[in-house]
């Protein structure tokens, strides 16, 4: 078992967890958005950083991905994690703001409003991209996929053309921690390769 | 090319005497005090023409007989860094310097220079400042403060024949280390050399071999970085293009220190000509033997391929191009695991840039300890800059680390046009910042400029001046790395636009002093909370020009001028009726007609037509436009 302490109180891991793991098998809780169990992590959303600090030095690393290690000194809610977590809140209720997953968790942080424009106030989609992650790792169809780099990046089906390789099992649409998935899932889904048959009529 | 091996009837090399033999040989067929026209054929001179001197010098050499004693008589090389003077032409053994060489030249320079020693008056180079006229290369101050390592073969050796690379010494550290030295004893040398990683962030390049090669016997990889994108930065395409000898040495080297067996060259494709002579430079050390089965008969088994890159900036990043040779989207993934545990392919791999490499392959041929001796104490051996901007030598240059930055832009670059300083040096691409007059006798090294709010980077170096608004530059930046942000991670994604937004409304005028507050709060959150170096260095643009130029920031946002003359909503142009003599430049330059006024009487602009393009200023002959 490695040693750490988060937040002040000593904790135990195993070899192999992440700071995440850690936390929570500790009872300890830290915000994510494009962490599931079920596929590898990501490190994208940046909701789950943390403060690491060693010594004088210090630096935020995503709990998602860091792997726990003997003598860590983690902080969860320190002035420079919740500076990243309340400027990545304000920021995405202006680009998703139909989101409530989003809002909810803002309002934990104390963002209620935001000052940037909202572009498109019927937006829920963080482009977290979970919901590709799952296709490919979890149902091994490779269906959806982030499209363009940047501001301009966006999911849906590769080369943004419906396939067959959809095979309409709705993965994607439980584990998109927003609901955003319900407003894709036709730009998605092709024709099937395979038609089910219809029970009665 | 197979062509070199014909050519020569040259069998591969079995051994470390077999290379050696075969360079004395080479050496030996050439007579160094015969003359040799040298024309420079890098990106830049070949923009302005060169190919055109070298055929009208050829021409010009057969017109004027045979008793003209030149074998090879001409080779074209790499960029000679000169690139503002180009096309280059260089008379040897005497080392004459001629520049802005036009084809016509030719037959003054073989009649005159070849022909009876005499040179060329109109094509040498004159001091802009004492107006002396210097004849050779070693005379131009633009040389005479350079320290060329990394760039010692490029204008000496035709990039595209191996023979003469190896007549320069190519592959001989190479050959040391595979035939004299164990694996660890390389790693130590680097390490002892204290070479770091000239890719930006300098990392000791040693200690991250020691990392990779501790896995023992498994697959590893090596990789050269050459997706160089930064605005204005063009140092590794010039080495590739210039010396692909020195890269394809170094990689041999780091494969054989950490134990691996195939390399990757990651080349953008918008390289052409890098990537065209780093193909012949494979192919011709594979016919030589020095790459493949058995090197030297070492036992060592090498070789290289080269990955074309599409062109996004992000996969510079070493995760990212990682990826993008495995043929994934080139998105980075959080370290650790750092690649030199789980690299490409998942197994453990050396990611080093271009000049790196070229670095290498110098150590090992001169031994750490020459190599040691330059530069500072932390910042050892020299680094190449590419100089632009606003300065009067534009180019290459090659320096030793801890130089004062006053030296490259006033002495080597020879100063700021119409200035006796510049206002300020954009160094590191869009990862560094903005260095203001004041630090200008501030040591180039990699901790000092970190230190300054700037970095190394990989050595873009953009001179800027009175004319140049530093809000318009640092949102310039901004905007590149926006466009350029992969879109993984959610702080550069969002936070990277929004600052430039901010800066947006700075150059219209609008904003506030408390803006600048969040402004460096979100900057914080993005350097602090974003995935790779792209997001966590993009705020320094903002953040070191709102350092050394916060007046400039607080003129746009509180008195709503821009003293620099550039954001197009806070300037009018009008006309000095003193000034003008009506000659109608400005009148048929106007796309908007804004501009009215009888011939031979001054004119005037109408603002409310004016779009603010500066084409009637740009027309003027006078001075008579000016920006208020």
């Amino acid at each position: 078992m490695l040693n750490l302490t988060i937040d002040g109180k000593q904790v135990q891991a195993e070899p192999g967890w992440t700071l995440l793991d850690t936390a929570r098998q500790n009872h300890i809780d830290i915000p994510t958005l494009c962490y599931h169990e079920a596929v590898e992590p990501f490190g994208a959303c940046r909701l789950c950083v943390v403060e690491l600090k060693v010594g004088d030095n210090s630096r935020l690393v995503a709990s998602c991905v860091y792997p726990a290690e003997e003598g860590l000194e983690v902080h969860t809610m320190s002035e420079k994690v919740k500076n990243v977590r309340r400027w990545i809140l304000e920021m995405l209720l202006s680009e998703c703001p139909a989101s409530e997953a989003v809002r909810e968790m803002a309002a934990e942080y104390g963002v209620e409003s935001t000052r940037f424009e909202v572009k498109n106030p019927e937006e829920e989609c963080i482009l977290c991209g979970l919901c590709a992650r799952t296709c490919s790792q979890v149902v091994g169809a490779n269906a959806i996929s982030t499209v363009g780099r940047g501001p301009s990046k966006k999911i849906g089906a590769p080369y943004m053309i419906p396939g067959d390789d959809c095979i309409a099992c709705g993965t994607c649409l439980t584990v998109c921690p927003t609901g955003a998935m319900r407003a894709r899932f036709d730009q998605v889904r092709g024709v099937p390769a395979v038609v089910m048959a219809r029970s009665g009529k | 090319m197979q062509a070199t091996a014909k050519k020569t009837g040259q069998a591969k090399l079995g051994s470390l005497e077999e290379l050696e033999q075969l360079r004395g040989e080479l050496t030996a067929a050439v007579d160094p005090d015969q003359t040799l026209i040298v024309v420079c054929h890098g990106t830049g001179c070949v923009a302005n023409g060169s190919p055109g001197v070298t055929e009208a010098l050829k021409k010009a050499l057969a017109d004027a007989g045979e008793d003209i004693k030149v074998v090879p008589g001409i080779k074209t090389t790499g960029c000679h860094g000169f690139c503002s003077r180009g096309p280059l032409v260089i008379i040897k053994p005497a080392g004459i310097f001629y520049q802005q060489v036009k084809p016509a030249d030719a037959e003054d320079i073989v009649a005159q220079t070849i022909q009876k020693g005499e040179t060329v008056e109109r094509l040498l180079y004159k001091h802009p400042q004492t107006g002396d006229t210097l004849s050779t290369t070693e005379e131009i101050p633009f040389y005479a403060g350079q320290q060329r390592v990394v760039l010692q073969n490029i204008g000496q050796i035709d990039p595209t024949d191996i023979e003469d690379a190896l007549r320069a010494g190519a592959y001989a550290g190479a050959a040391k280390a595979l035939t004299a030295m164990q694996p660890s004893e390389v790693v130590e040398a680097v390490t002892k050399s204290g070479l770091r990683g000239r890719g930006g962030a300098g990392f000791p390049t040693g200690v991250k071999w020691g990392l990779a090669a501790k896995h023992g016997d498994v697959e590893k990889y090596v990789l050269c970085n050459a997706d160089e994108g930064d605005p204005g930065a063009f140092m590794d395409r010039s080495v590739m293009e210039g010396d692909p000898h020195a890269v394809v040495e170094g990689m041999i080297i780091g494969g054989y220190a950490i134990g691996a067996n195939e390399g990757y060259v990651y080349v953008r494709a918008e390289y052409p000509l890098a990537i065209k002579h780093l193909e012949m430079a494979l192919a011709d050390a594979r016919a030589l033997g020095l790459l493949g089965e058995n090197i030297l008969g070492s036992g060592f088994n090498f070789d290289i391929r080269i990955n074309r890159g599409a062109g996004a900036f992000v996969c510079g990043e070493e995760t990212a191009l990682m990826r993008s040779v495995e043929g994934k989207v080139g998105e980075p993934v959080p370290r650790p695991p750092y690649p030199s545990d789980k690299g490409l392919f998942g197994k453990p791999s050396v990611l080093n840039n271009v000049e790196t490499w070229a670095n290498v392959s110098r150590i090992l041929e001169r031994g750490w300890e020459w190599f040691a001796g330059l530069g500072t104490e932390k910042s050892k051996g020299t680094k190449v800059f590419a100089l632009v901007g606003k300065v009067n030598n534009v180019g290459l240059v090659e320096v030793p680390m801890g130089i004062k930055l006053r030296n490259i832009v006033m002495d080597i670059g020879g100063g700021v046009p119409g200035s006796d300083h510049f206002k300020a040096v954009q160094t590191g691409g869009p990862s560094g910042g903005c260095l203001p007059w004041e630090d200008a006798d501030l040591p180039v090294d990699f901790d000092s400029l970190i230190a300054a709010g700037s970095m190394m980077g990989s050595g873009g170096m953009i001179v800027m001046d009175d004319r140049d608004c530093m809000v318009d530059v640092a949102k310039y930046f901004l905007g590149f790395l926006e466009e350029e942000s992969c879109g993984k991670c959610f702080p550069c994604r969002l936070g990277v636009p929004r600052l430039r937004e901010t800066l947006v409304r700075f150059s219209k005028g609008e904003g506030t002093a408390e803006d600048i507050d969040d402004l460096y709060s979100l900057a914080e959150a993005i350097k602090m909370g974003s995935l790779c170096a792209l997001g966590g260095t993009a705020p320094n643009a903002v953040l070191s020009t709102l350092r050394y130029f916060r007046d400039e920031y607080e003129a746009h946002i509180l008195e709503h001028r821009c003293p620099a003359g550039v954001c197009k909503d806070l300037i009018t142009y009008s006309i000095d009726p003193e000034a003008c003599t009506g000659c109608h430049a400005c009148f048929r330059a106007c796309p908007q007609n804004a501009v009215s006024g009888e011939k031979k009487k001054p004119h005037t602009i109408d603002e409310s037509l004016c779009i603010r393009c500066g084409m009637c200023m740009e027309s003027c002959k006078f001075g008579a436009i000016q920006v208020v």
